[in-house]
């Protein structure tokens, strides 16, 4: 026991450990994208699959990213209001509100909400898959799972988020205008002044270039935690849960570098 | 034909296979036998390559499983039809897109006329009505999902067929219903079989060939009645496990009025 104990609190071995769990991790997790890659061929196959899924997972999910948008966007104006109030023009809070939501609330906002939606739903799907051998039987019938489960998934994951993310660019931004107006008496045409006069064409580039970042990492590492589960329900349990977080962290990461990538850059 | 040779696997520091070697001839069904978490299934993986050995090599139509590459293995896996455990049947499909998968052929499975032929047919063989084929793996009772399993399986018309545990968590009407299943596919297409279980009785009723997996290696390989004589203390102990078990599902399958196998039955 005390010599178990031991063992678990030496740290090198605990790094030792971390390191080699993580280097199998990486390399499982390249080895899967690289099938991904491979498996583009059979088009006929993923072609069918990522519709059903696109619309599943699309208009599935339609409602709460409006819902969520709508309120930051609203939350936005009245804070923004709060502050400028007296000492700014009030046609900034136009400014404010659309880049706001263009350049950072739209795309991570709708990317965290979906990392729980859509990342739960892809990890806790092919987990249980896994564990109830559907996996194994779609290998024993000479096809091809990343074919036929992973590159549908992916794939809608890819067309979806980032439209989803300029629908809730959008609605961010009428229901910031429409709270500005009601909270702050924010005529249409200051709005507008406010928002163009700050607009860039790379601002609308940037919030899609982050959303499909955003969308390859919360549909990849679900994919990937969910097909490889192990020991059942509780596995199906694990790797749904650690999906979530692996994909939240990753898009707050993928947030920090594509900012300094692309806007500081600039 | 499938062959075994000196096959190792381990999972960590359970040794699971330590030197398995067998032999299953074409055309022959070979029951394979053992306590539960003995490594039948893990064997019966390996012949299709879903799990590789740790050292050793597993022959089948003369090609070397572990060694062939992805596009080879597929085009084995066509020839190989896989029963498992608990069916696993794609629940978001119907019955008979779940049987269509198994039409490896892409010529015959882009063919909607055939497949709906074949279907039928499939279901036919495993003595399913054809109204199943609009129904969902939800609304199954263990015992059809377990024989759409079996559909899906034979649906590409393969050259072997390996059960795992074909007829476990049945009740011994049904499971009485898959063996018989499993002896008429035998007479019926000829193919070469592996059939892993702990059910003694339904595996020598089927079997050809028993071979019985204790402690990570193959203690005795024979057909059923030399294996029912054996004096080797493991296969007495074996049986005797099992004794109580096939007594229960005799007498019950007696009063059910079923027949086949009552000889083997009583023997064990």
């Amino acid at each position: 026991m005390s010599n178990g104990a031991a063992l678990t609190l030496d740290p090198l071995r605990l790094v030792a450990r971390w390191s080699l769990r993580t280097a199998d991790h990486v390399g499982r997790f390249s080895f899967l994208i690289a099938d991904m890659f491979r498996g583009l061929a059979e088009w006929r196959i993923w072609v069918p699959r990522t519709l059903e899924q696109a619309t599943a997972v699309g208009y599935g999910s339609l409602f709460i990213v409006l819902l969520v948008a709508g309120f930051a966007g609203a939350v936005t104006s009245l804070q923004t209001g709060y502050q400028f109030t007296g000492t700014l023009p009030l046609y900034y809070a136009g400014a404010v509100i659309s880049e706001s939501m263009i350049l950072e609330l739209g795309p991570v906002l709708t990317a965290l909400i979906l990392a729980g939606r859509i990342g739960a739903r892809y990890a806790a799907e092919l987990g249980t898959m896994r564990v109830t051998e559907q996996i194994d039987a779609l290998e024993s019938l000479g096809r091809s799972p990343v074919s036929h489960l992973l590159i549908p998934r992916v794939i809608a994951g890819l067309l979806v988020i980032p439209a989803l993310t300029m629908f809730a660019n959008a609605t961010g931004i009428i229901v910031g205008y429409l709270t500005a107006k009601g909270s702050l008496g924010l005529t249409y045409a200051d709005f507008e002044y406010g928002a163009r006069y700050f607009f860039r064409p790379l601002d609308l580039w940037y919030s899609a270039i982050k959303s499909v970042c955003f969308a390859g990492a919360l549909t990849t590492i679900p994919c990937y935690l969910g097909f490889n589960t192990q020991q059942g329900a509780e596995g199906v349990g694990r790797a749904t849960t650690t999906a979530v977080v692996s994909a939240s962290v990753a898009i707050l990461m993928l947030d920090a570098l594509t900012t300094k990538l692309l806007l500081v850059a600039k | 034909m499938i062959e075994l040779l000196d096959v190792h696997k381990r999972f960590v520091e359970n040794v699971v296979l330590d030197g398995v070697s067998l032999e299953v001839k074409d055309g022959e069904t070979l029951a394979l036998l053992g306590p539960s978490g003995v490594g039948k299934s893990v064997t019966l993986k390996m012949i299709n390559g879903l799990l590789r050995p740790d050292a050793g090599d597993v022959i089948v139509d003369g090609l070397h499983v572990p060694q062939l590459g992805r596009k080879e293995l597929a085009t084995l896996r066509s020839r190989i039809g896989y029963v498992f455990q608990y069916g696993a049947l794609f629940d978001s499909m119907s019955v008979a897109e779940n049987i269509r998968l198994g039409i490896t052929d892409e010529t015959c499975y882009n063919d909607a006329k055939f497949c709906e032929d074949r279907v039928l047919e499939c279901l036919r063989l495993v003595n399913l009505p054809p109204e199943v084929a609009t129904k969902y793996p939800a609304e199954l009772s263990g015992g059809m999902k377990k024989r759409v399993g079996i559909a899906r399986a034979i649906a590409g018309q393969p050259k072997y067929l390996l059960y795992d545990e074909p007829t476990s968590g049945l009740d011994p009407v049904n499971a009485d219903v898959i063996d018989g299943l499993i002896e008429r596919l035998r007479d019926e297409l000829g193919v070469t079989s592996v059939v892993v279980s702990h059910d003694v009785r339904g595996s020598f009723r089927v079997a050809d060939r028993v071979a019985l997996l204790w402690q990570a290696k193959i203690r005795a390989v024979g057909p059923p009645d030399e294996i029912l004589a054996s004096k080797d203390p493991a296969v007495l102990q074996f049986l005797e496990r099992d004794l109580e078990m096939t007594l229960i599902q005799a007498e019950s399958r007696e009063g059910e009025g079923e027949r086949g196998g009552e000889t083997r039955g009583r023997n064990v």
